[in-house]
């Protein structure tokens, strides 16, 4: 049996530069991830966590892959909610490509997909992550295209 | 009449967006806007249950026909869906998908689900998990921004995805009961 996994995939009109940029800078990921952000250097190797707007630690892990503008790759584990924290670590796949466009079209659009992957057995992390996955990303798509979030939660 | 209950769901996709629910609704339902992102696709629906429901390509051929088995506006609209405009495609059993719409604060969660009676290959769900993520990001587009995004939708399904259609329509496993 394959090991529980969750695929989101999202395009977005923008650049991957701007992609990236959206994934990595603090004060963005707050925008658009309902005022949790991120803490680290974005360096293979470096640690990595998730912070609540209170300070408190959501998720932490390690950055296993960091290929600007196309490839992040994150081992992560939950912190603050002990079912969760109980299946261990995963991992989490970021990759941004150029979408097939029409040339003449004068649009591009970034291909965003991301897969959530537990390391070893289990299903309530991934359940948690399929529910919040697409918020996160739908607000994502939203501030790059519009400037402004979907919604705040 | 289909009956939705010897259907499971298979492939699901959610989207947040920020628009009115009614707003949603017309941009799944109606052809001026499903034009703009449904791969050229004009959506043709008649507007109750047991009522026709039709994808058609911009020359007026037709791609996929089915029976409207939800219409609760704004919140569920669900459509029997048999992909007619394809080889070997129209031989498989029809499939369900069924749009669910949800206020979440400002914005409206729309949440795709395709629904199969049959044990389909995961091969054949290639072709769902390929399409809707694409649709479904120029309907989000088009409503937030008024301009849909401009995908290159000529690729077409991959080729295990047509070999595995035609598997199917020489096995037609969904016989074996």
């Amino acid at each position: 049996m394959s090991k529980p996994k969750f695929v989101y995939v999202t395009y977005i009109r923008t650049t991957p530069e701007k992609v990236w940029a959206a994934l990595t800078d603090p004060q963005t990921i707050r925008k658009y991830w309902f005022g949790i952000t991120a803490e680290c250097d974005w360096k293979p190797g470096s640690p990595w966590c998730l912070k609540f707007e209170d300070g408190r630690t959501a998720d932490t892990g390690e950055i296993l892959e960091a290929v600007p503008p196309k490839r992040l790759v994150l081992r992560w584990r939950n912190e603050f909610k002990p079912e969760l924290k109980a299946e261990g670590y995963s991992r989490c796949t970021m990759e941004i490509e150029m979408a097939d466009y029409y040339p003449d079209s004068g649009g591009k659009a970034v291909k965003l997909t991301i897969t959530h992957e537990l390391e070893g057995e289990g299903t309530k992390f991934i359940e948690a992550v399929s529910g919040g996955w697409p918020k996160v990303l739908s607000n994502l798509k939203s501030l790059l295209e519009t400037g402004d979030v979907a919604f705040q939660r | 009449m289909v009956d939705a209950t010897k259907f499971k769901p298979k492939t699901v996709y959610v989207t947040y967006i920020a628009a009115p629910a009614e707003k949603v609704w017309q941009a799944l339902t109606e052809p001026a806007f499903s034009e703009q992102y449904f791969f050229g696709f004009a959506v043709d629906v008649e507007p109750k249950q047991g009522g026709r429901f039709r994808l058609l390509w911009p020359d007026g051929r037709l791609h996929v026909s089915g029976e409207v088995v939800d219409w609760s506006p704004p919140r569920h609209f669900s459509c029997s869906w048999l992909v007619e405009g394809m080889k070997d495609f129209g031989e498989l059993p029809e499939c369900l998908v069924t749009y669910d719409l949800e206020q979440s604060g400002q914005a409206v969660k729309l949440t795709m689900t395709e629904s199969h009676s049959w044990d389909v290959p995961r091969d054949i769900l290639k072709g769902g998990e390929q399409g809707w993520p694409k649709i479904l990001s120029g309907l989000k587009s088009l409503l937030e921004t008024g301009k849909p995004l401009t995908l290159n939708t000529k690729e077409g399904p991959p080729p295990e995805f047509m070999a595995a259609v035609k598997k199917a329509v020489a096995e037609k496993p969904w016989l074996n009961r």
